[in-house]
């Protein structure tokens, strides 16, 4: 029994020691000849199809336009628990690694702790503009420019279907979220200023079923398309356009975040018209660009919008007409030059 | 609030009211024989995982796939059932201890299963799940045939069967009347030479394979592929429902149909004049509130089966 205690203690005596060792050196000595980035997922894992798996690409991306090796110069950690956010977070920063980057907000807390831990580590978190640290860069989007441009899509194929109602899904009611459905409302005024818009909020962002059920009265009550910002509840309101369209009575959704086409799928056709897509790729390609020449923008919170093509539609639209889509391509070059701008509120 | 309004809210009602009643049959025949099973909500995550694992690998072979969920569904919580049936009859453990297990099991369990054959944490999504029918001829009928016939997820039918043998097992059958008598005085049955063992050992199981069926018709109709969220409390629900439908097959239903409206309402809210003033938030809680204040008015004057929940001691008079 006293062993036992003896060596308890021993244990943790080592184990505070070696935290406080790899404190001391935290500041850099050796000069760095290759650029290392990491990247740590949420639960949702690298294969998600969403954020984790959109920011890895930007990563890939980068890595190999600067020859980097994959696996030691830029890597990936999955979190199998909330509880693994810090401890993967402080792995990747006790190997000094140049950047690490952190998909959505779900990492604000632990990034907050882990960027006072290491003052000197380059961090960055994405969708989020809540951590005020010198050494996190900050990603947001421009949700309301790129939902502008799924609303132009759609109020000019209602117009062409001869159909005057379209929908909104939100997941829950607060300014980001309202920025799509203010986007959206606006886009499809632009093109069919006569055209009614539903809008719901499902009050949950996982609740397929809520999708489901408000999807089925917004069809039953003539909605022609409808647009999701509710993440897991939207694919509720797409499986339920996908079994009316399956069944001839047809009806179209906009997927949000990331190119939806495939979740649409029913035969070879699919209930997906388009999609709004946060460019998340794209904010991890620029930021590691920033930081490899020696510009990281620690402590700002940077904007990606049509301007730098941090949002917009996907480049393969097989549902739209080729007069949509240059429409729509007019108005992203409108908004992208300042000569348009697309209000964050929706109008009451 | 009009008609039309009314009729469009059918369907989605009974598709949120189908397993709530399923899972509360489940329970009845459960706490009919004295054993109390507030593993319900577990064993319905194992019948949801189940069906949707066996729809998602069979849909690219056969069109049967989501029935096949449904049998597996079925199967699987039977099975999960017998561990509660085996703690509580066999070992005589605390009824609520193992139905507890079972519910902290179930989450975990499923999770690690997801891990092993998907690789992520949740199954993988299927593509359609169980499809909506229109009866024909009878989704003419003017009224009730939009209620009832049009665009109906068919599993709504199976717990509109399932209630009337229910009933029929339950109250006019010999089996019924020794499982009840199980539930009621247990030393009793035994003494006119009801063997309790089997009879709550058939009690317990019923109730998997029905709650295992609500989990899987809940999972094929209401999501796209089964993650540790998809039943979300649908069982305790469905507890709700058997206090509230006083442990009869018919009060069940009604109450499980409560329970369905009660959610459909929050949809529908903000278009209803009187209800568009209040905060959304108040329709997001309102199932839950709705849940209490059922059981507040109706559980005093509920009576159930008298050693529900009762260790089955032989020497006990």
């Amino acid at each position: 029994m006293k062993y036992r205690t003896f060596f308890a203690v021993l244990l943790i005596a080592a184990l505070a020691f070696t935290g406080c060792a790899k404190e001391e050196k935290a500041a850099p000595v050796a000069a760095k000849p290759a650029f290392k980035v990491g990247l740590v997922t949420d639960l949702g894992g690298i294969d998600d199809k969403s954020f984790n798996q959109g920011t890895w690409e930007g990563i890939i991306r980068f890595g190999e336009e600067n020859g980097l090796v994959k696996g030691t110069d830029y890597k990936y950690l999955q979190s199998g628990a909330e509880a693994d956010y810090v401890p993967n977070l402080s792995t990747f920063a006790d190997e000094k690694l140049d950047l690490i980057v952190a998909p959505g907000f779900l990492f604000a807390n632990a990034m907050g702790e882990v960027a006072e831990k290491y003052p000197q580590q380059k961090l960055m978190i994405i969708d989020d503009s809540s951590v005020q640290k010198p050494n996190v860069v900050c990603a947001v989007f421009a949700e309301h420019e790129g939902s502008y441009l799924v609303g132009v899509a759609a109020g000019l194929k209602a117009k062409a279907d001869g159909k005057n109602v379209l929908g909104f899904i939100g997941g829950m009611q607060f300014p980001l979220i309202e920025k799509f459905q203010a986007g959206f409302e606006q886009g499809v005024k632009a093109v069919y200023p006569e055209a009614k818009i539903l809008v719901d909020y499902a009050g949950d962002f996982g609740a397929p079923d809520k999708g489901q059920a408000l999807a089925q009265k917004q069809f039953n009550a003539g909605a022609y398309i409808i647009f999701h910002a509710a993440g897991g509840t939207g694919n509720g309101m797409i499986k339920e356009a996908k079994e009316r369209s399956e069944k001839g009575d047809v009806r179209w959704a906009i997927g949000v975040d990331k190119d939806q086409y495939t979740d649409g799928l029913y035969g070879d056709k699919s209930a997906v018209l388009t999609s709004m897509m946060k460019r998340v790729d794209v904010a991890a390609y620029e930021v590691a660009k920033m930081t490899m020449a020696g510009q990281f923008p620690g402590g700002q919170t940077l904007v990606f919008s049509l301007k730098n093509a941090g949002v917009g539609i996907p480049n393969e639209n097989p549902n739209l007409s080729a007069d949509i889509v240059s429409a729509v391509n007019d108005y992203a070059a409108k908004i992208a030059s300042g000569a348009l701008v697309v209000s964050e509120i929706p109008a009451k | 609030m009009n008609l039309g309004m009314i009729l469009e809210m059918f369907p989605i009602a009974l598709m949120f009211g189908a397993p709530i009643v399923m899972a509360a049959l489940g329970g009845l025949f459960s706490e009919r024989s004295g054993v109390t099973n507030i593993a319900l909500e577990g064993i319905m995550m194992i019948g949801a995982f189940a069906g949707a694992s066996v729809t998602v690998v069979l849909e690219p072979i056969t069109a049967m796939a989501p029935w096949l969920g449904l049998l597996t569904g079925v199967a699987a919580g039977m099975l999960f059932s017998l561990l509660h049936a085996f703690t509580s009859i066999h070992l005589k453990a605390d009824q609520i201890i193992s139905g507890t297990a079972l519910n902290i099991l179930a989450g975990g369990l499923t999770i690690y299963l997801c891990q092993i054959l998907f690789h992520q944490q949740r199954t993988r999504a299927f593509s359609y799940g169980l499809r909506k029918v229109t009866v024909p001829l009878l989704s003419k009928i003017p009224i009730v045939g939009p209620m009832l016939f049009y665009e109906m997820y068919p599993t709504f039918y199976v717990a509109i069967a399932l209630v009337v043998v229910t009933w029929f097992v339950v109250f006019k059958t010999p089996f019924g009347l020794r499982l009840r008598s199980c539930g009621e005085h247990p030393q009793a049955a035994a003494s006119m030479g009801i063997n309790v063992y089997s009879m709550r050992y058939a009690g317990v199981i019923a109730s998997g394979a029905l709650a295992g069926l609500a989990g899987a018709t809940m999972v094929l109709t209401q999501d796209i592929q089964y993650t540790v969220t998809s039943i979300h409390g649908t069982g305790f629900i469905a507890l709700a429902s058997l206090v509230f439908g006083k442990w009869n097959p018919w009060g069940v239903l009604g109450a499980g149909m409560f329970f369905g409206f009660s959610q459909t309402l929050s949809y529908y809210a903000k278009d209803i004049k009187i209800l568009a003033s209040l905060p959304l938030e108040v329709f997001y809680a309102l199932p839950y509130v709705l849940t209490i204040a059922a059981l507040v008015v109706f559980a005093g004057k509920s009576v159930g089966p008298k050693a529900n929940g009762e260790i089955y001691d032989q020497g006990k008079r």
